[in-house]
């Protein structure tokens, strides 16, 4: 059975604050500055919202973000666990509440200081941040702490198995720095780098580097998600959530799925691409470009192969072919993405996404966008979401 | 000591409040680059406006600052401190504390406020006084005096730029303590302890594999059900639903089924670069265990090898697997 929620939610406002290494603030002024902004920038007002949807790790409670903006009742708050790989599932919610009534106007939010507070990259070294101990347990203790290294032991096997080599990760890397040159609220902003510099930064895990993995971040990037026919009346373009689809697969741990028949593969993000996709009758071949969470580059490659862009084992070429770039088949993390933007959970991609359909990116394609494509954190319980124009 | 004895040292030592240490002291370097990077990389801050002139120009600083941390660092003593300290008024005080066998002394904790960004080039300098010292306490180490100095920091031009309120325990260190010490008082007492891995945190469904590590056992957890072998263990088999179970030794024979390099971040107690792999055992199930004996060009996936559960640290037994 396919899920009935294509077009059932637009989206008609974003906002986000700056993004920097020290916010200076606290996460919670971030939150009720990206929701006041993505309220703002749809003409609504903080009492139109009655509905509330964040991360489980997000540190802002849903009625702490409404008193900081001034909302009013709340009829719907909910959280979606598994870090980034929370991003569009957050979508999820919001669109079922909005279809079935529950709310008619749902904020989606993400905050975060990513740098100067918790640092991400060092994982599940300190303080737990997911309370899962027990299954940290089976990696701490041989220094297997960190997100790089989790995904470097799935991209080691990927390569041995595809033939994948660091040219197809320094092309995803370069073709997001290249984007986010053009993008002023990015990191790196006027600052392109070469493959010289990429081959000799620091090493992470092998076979990652430093220009491989995404930033460490502080900001906050907010969503408002409301019915079709209200997103009509509202000053923005709507844009129309066309599915969108959350999937934890067999035998899947967060971050650390081993023990599968094969692990140089993410069929989480395989099944949620088929449910989208299934949802609003729409294929690889419809989508004209993407936003691909990349907080490593290898993942972008094993997601071009889930969503149908290419076939298993094919994404490296895809990508060496210039697929990603400005006038190439699926322009791809347009902003810069996480690696070169700022890393705000994929919920600035979301932001981004919105932007490509309405044709505000600063990177905006030549050609219309009519779908653009939106996916979660991997190497965790993930999904995806088609964004497209009002219909 | 008598109530007296105790009036006489109070008496003494309340004499020194409101003095000033010294005269103002100039830091001996200007604030400058060279030592912003020194405590930046010691410190692990790679804020690019403490050292990237582009970025900083930039940013909302305008141009290269130093961290505010350092704001005492710009007029310490330096090196001559460990060396010959000048007999300052507060090392004075200090004395008079230790005559009447408040030997101890402990940093208890600092209150510093920052005013501007210091950037390459300000002049630092720094104005102690005794600001306050407490009445007598009763603390965990003994009995004592909290002494606090305030300084106050001024640049080139005179200008506030920052203060700071140092608070330190002045006190007879308790019997126990003091026996204590001299129990262990010997060179290897000295040396701190060396950091360990992080210990695996052990709950219901985990300790006993980990108990079994400690007696230098690999174990797999067995179904007893359908007889299926399941790791990391589980409280119930996804297979048949059972929840008993029991767990055979393996043979600690494998191969490598994927593997990296840890190089970055270094946390303590590991060694780095450290060699980590998802082993795949001849019994059918796999784990995660470091590599040893060999060096990472030589790895491969595929390649045969053998465990051995043996002492990485203090505190810490692992399954390290080596060529077969
Ligand atoms: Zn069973």
């Amino acid at each position: 059975m396919v899920a009935r929620i294509s077009d059932k939610a637009a989206i008609v406002g974003i906002g986000s604050t700056e993004f920097s290494k020290d916010s200076g603030r606290s996460e919670l002024a971030l939150a009720a500055e990206a929701v006041k902004k993505a309220l703002d920038d749809a003409g609504l007002k903080p009492s139109d919202v009655d509905g509330m949807v964040t991360f489980t790790i997000d540190q802002n409670e849903e009625v702490d973000v409404a008193r900081a903006v001034g909302c009013g009742d709340l009829k719907l708050y909910s959280r979606i666990p598994y870090g980034g790989g929370a991003a569009t599932g957050t979508l999820l919610q919001a669109a079922m509440a909005v279809a079935t009534g529950v709310a008619e106007t749902v904020v989606c939010y993400r905050a975060l200081n990513g740098r100067s507070g918790q640092r991400y990259s060092s994982g599940v070294s300190g303080n737990l941040i997911t309370g899962s101990a027990i299954h940290y347990s089976w990696y701490m203790p041989f220094g297997l702490l960190t997100p790089a290294s989790w995904v470097a032991m799935f991209t080691q096997r990927y390569m041995h198995l595809t033939g994948c080599s660091r040219d197809a990760l320094f092309e995803i890397a370069h073709s997001t720095r290249e984007y986010a040159v053009n993008n002023p609220a990015a990191f790196f902003h006027q600052r392109p780098f070469t493959r010289e510099e990429y081959d000799t930064a620091k090493k992470i895990c092998e076979p990652l580097r430093l220009y491989d993995c995404c930033q460490e971040s502080d900001g906050g990037c907010a969503v408002v998600v409301t019915t079709p026919e209200r997103a009509r009346d509202l000053k923005q373009p709507g844009v129309m959530i066309r599915g969108v689809a959350q999937c934890a697969a067999r035998d899947q741990e967060e971050m650390t799925s081993f023990y599968r028949e094969e692990i140089a593969r993410i069929p989480e993000m395989d099944l949620a691409a088929d449910e989208a996709y299934a949802q609003c009758g729409l294929a690889a071949k419809d989508i004209d470009a993407a936003v691909i969470y990349d907080a490593f580059t290898p993942i972008v490659l094993w997601q071009l192969e889930s969503w149908g862009f290419c076939n298993y084992g094919e994404a490296a070429d895809f990508v060496k072919d210039g697929n990603l770039r400005p006038g190439g088949r699926l322009p791809t993390n347009t902003h810069g993405g996480q690696l070169s933007e700022a890393y705000i959970h994929g919920v600035n991609g979301i932001v981004e996404a919105v932007r490509l359909v309405r044709g505000t990116s600063v990177n905006q394609p030549k050609k219309p966008v009519r779908h653009a494509l939106v996916t979660s954190g991997v190497g965790v319980p993930t999904g995806g979401a088609i964004l497209g124009g009002m219909v | 000591m008598t109530a007296d004895e105790n009036r006489d040292l109070e008496a003494e030592v309340r004499a020194y409040v409101g003095r000033e240490v010294s005269a103002p002291k100039r830091g001996k370097d200007d604030v400058n680059l060279a030592m912003i990077r020194h405590w930046t990389e010691v410190t692990g801050d790679e804020n690019p406006v403490y050292h990237d002139p582009e970025f900083a120009a930039k940013s909302s600083k305008g141009g290269i600052i130093a961290p505010p941390t350092m704001l005492q660092i710009w007029s310490m003593e330096g090196y001559s401190m460990c060396q010959e300290p000048e007999l300052d008024v507060q090392r004075e005080l200090h004395k008079v504390f230790d005559a009447h066998g408040y030997v101890g002394v402990l940093g208890t904790n600092t209150v510093t406020e920052f005013y501007r960004d210091l950037r390459p080039g300000d002049q630092v300098t720094a104005h102690t006084v005794i600001d306050n010292i407490s009445e007598r306490k009763t603390t965990g180490r003994g009995v004592g005096y909290f002494i606090e100095t305030v300084t106050k920091f001024t640049d080139q031009s005179g200008a506030d730029i920052g203060r700071q309120v140092f608070r330190v325990l002045k006190f007879k260190p308790n019997a126990e303590t003091a026996e204590a010490k001299t129990s262990t008082a010997g060179a290897a007492a000295e040396k701190p302890a060396l950091p360990t891995r992080i210990q695996a945190p052990r709950g219901h469904d985990n300790a006993w594999w980990w108990e079994a590590i400690d007696q230098g056992k690999l174990m797999i957890q067995r179904c007893k059900g359908c007889g299926s072998l399941r790791h990391p263990p589980r409280p119930m088999c996804g297979k048949c639903n059972s929840t008993a179970w029991d767990a055979i030794e393996s043979s600690l024979d494998g191969e490598v089924y994927s593997f990296t390099e840890l190089h970055y971040p270094k946390f303590p107690g590991y060694p780095y670069p450290l060699l980590c792999a998802v082993v795949q055992l001849r019994e059918g199930t796999r784990l995660i265990a470091n590599l040893a004996g060999c060096a990472p060009e030589q790895v491969f996936i595929g390649m045969k090898v053998k465990g051995k559960v043996e002492r990485v640290d203090d505190k810490t037994m692992l399954p390290n697997f080596y060529p077969a």
